[in-house]
């Protein structure tokens, strides 16, 4: 069976996500906290990124790193934990850049499935707009091309067709 | 975030890749059709149809409506407020996220059953 996945902008500087899964705690915990676990989900094949590396020393302080290759360029994704609640609670940064959130999920079992709830604490409401309005734009991007494409194929097909 | 959206990108030139698929983008581009409208227009089946639009709109270039029986396919991305499109994006990022953790899950579950017959850790 296939649970919902929710997401809601709570305020001008929060997002949260949240999700059932269909196991007991101790192993979703378990698969957010061990490398060679976390790294067999976090990376979805409709990404169209591969995961180079995935370093995480999960415990208060610990740090992470994430590298991604997308294409011919490599991102990286990393910063700290700041709290670390096994079965429960996982707090960590996002330092990629200034404007990167602060993560928490809270882990809840409830009749053998886990309630997942993960909140986005964004620095300012312009960092939240711009994280959202980079992606629109990205997309806006996508569509000026496809635009352009459909010129060319309308001038083309119309050469073809009466 | 911005860089979510530009694996996007990937998908919507994987989905321009294909020669019928960027028919059907011209022929949206004058007016919306139906998923039956399209397959007889492209000559192909109901099901090869349905998958060409799926990809199309997966990678967000078109959107489609089912009413009654007839799902009609529409240029573009749902003509929702942006930022709603955006958290819609965002959304579907984090649940195919969770679909993978939810076989991964499912594997630890089916380990603990067969290891728990031999031993206990």
């Amino acid at each position: 069976m296939k649970n919902r996945t929710t997401v809601e902008r709570k305020s001008e500087r929060e997002l949260v996500v949240t999700r059932t899964i269909n196991g007991p705690v101790r192993l979703v915990f378990e698969a957010w906290t061990k490398p060679e676990l976390f790294r067999q989900w976090w990376v979805p094949k409709s990404l169209g990124m591969s995961l180079l590396s995935c370093e995480m020393d999960v415990r208060v302080g610990g740090r992470y790193r994430l590298e991604f290759a997308h294409g011919d360029s490599q991102l990286a994704f990393f910063g700290t934990y700041r709290e670390v609640t096994p079965h429960s609670r996982l707090v960590w940064t996002n330092e990629e850049s200034d404007e990167g959130p602060v993560t928490t999920v809270t882990f809840a079992e409830k009749g053998g499935k886990t309630l997942l709830v993960m909140h986005e604490l964004y620095p300012s409401k312009e960092a939240l707009d711009a994280a959202g309005t980079g992606a629109a734009d990205a997309m806006a991007e996508t569509f000026e091309q496809l635009d352009e494409l459909l010129v060319t194929l309308a001038a083309s097909s119309g050469r073809r067709e009466t | 975030m911005v860089q979510y959206a530009q694996a996007r990108l990937d998908h919507a030139f994987a989905a321009l890749s294909d020669a019928t698929r960027r028919g059907v983008l011209e022929r949206l581009g004058r007016s919306d059709a139906s998923i039956t409208d399209l397959a007889e227009k492209f000559h192909m089946t109901l099901t090869g149809m349905k998958k060409h639009v799926g990809v199309l709109e997966q990678a967000g270039l078109v959107t489609t409506e089912k009413t009654g029986r007839v799902r009609t396919c529409t240029l573009g991305p749902r003509r929702l407020e942006q930022e709603t499109a955006w958290l819609e994006r965002y959304r579907q990022l984090w649940d195919a996220r969770f679909d993978e953790l939810d076989k991964v899950v499912n594997e630890l579950k089916r380990k603990e059953k067969t290891d728990g017959r031999n031993d206990k850790e």
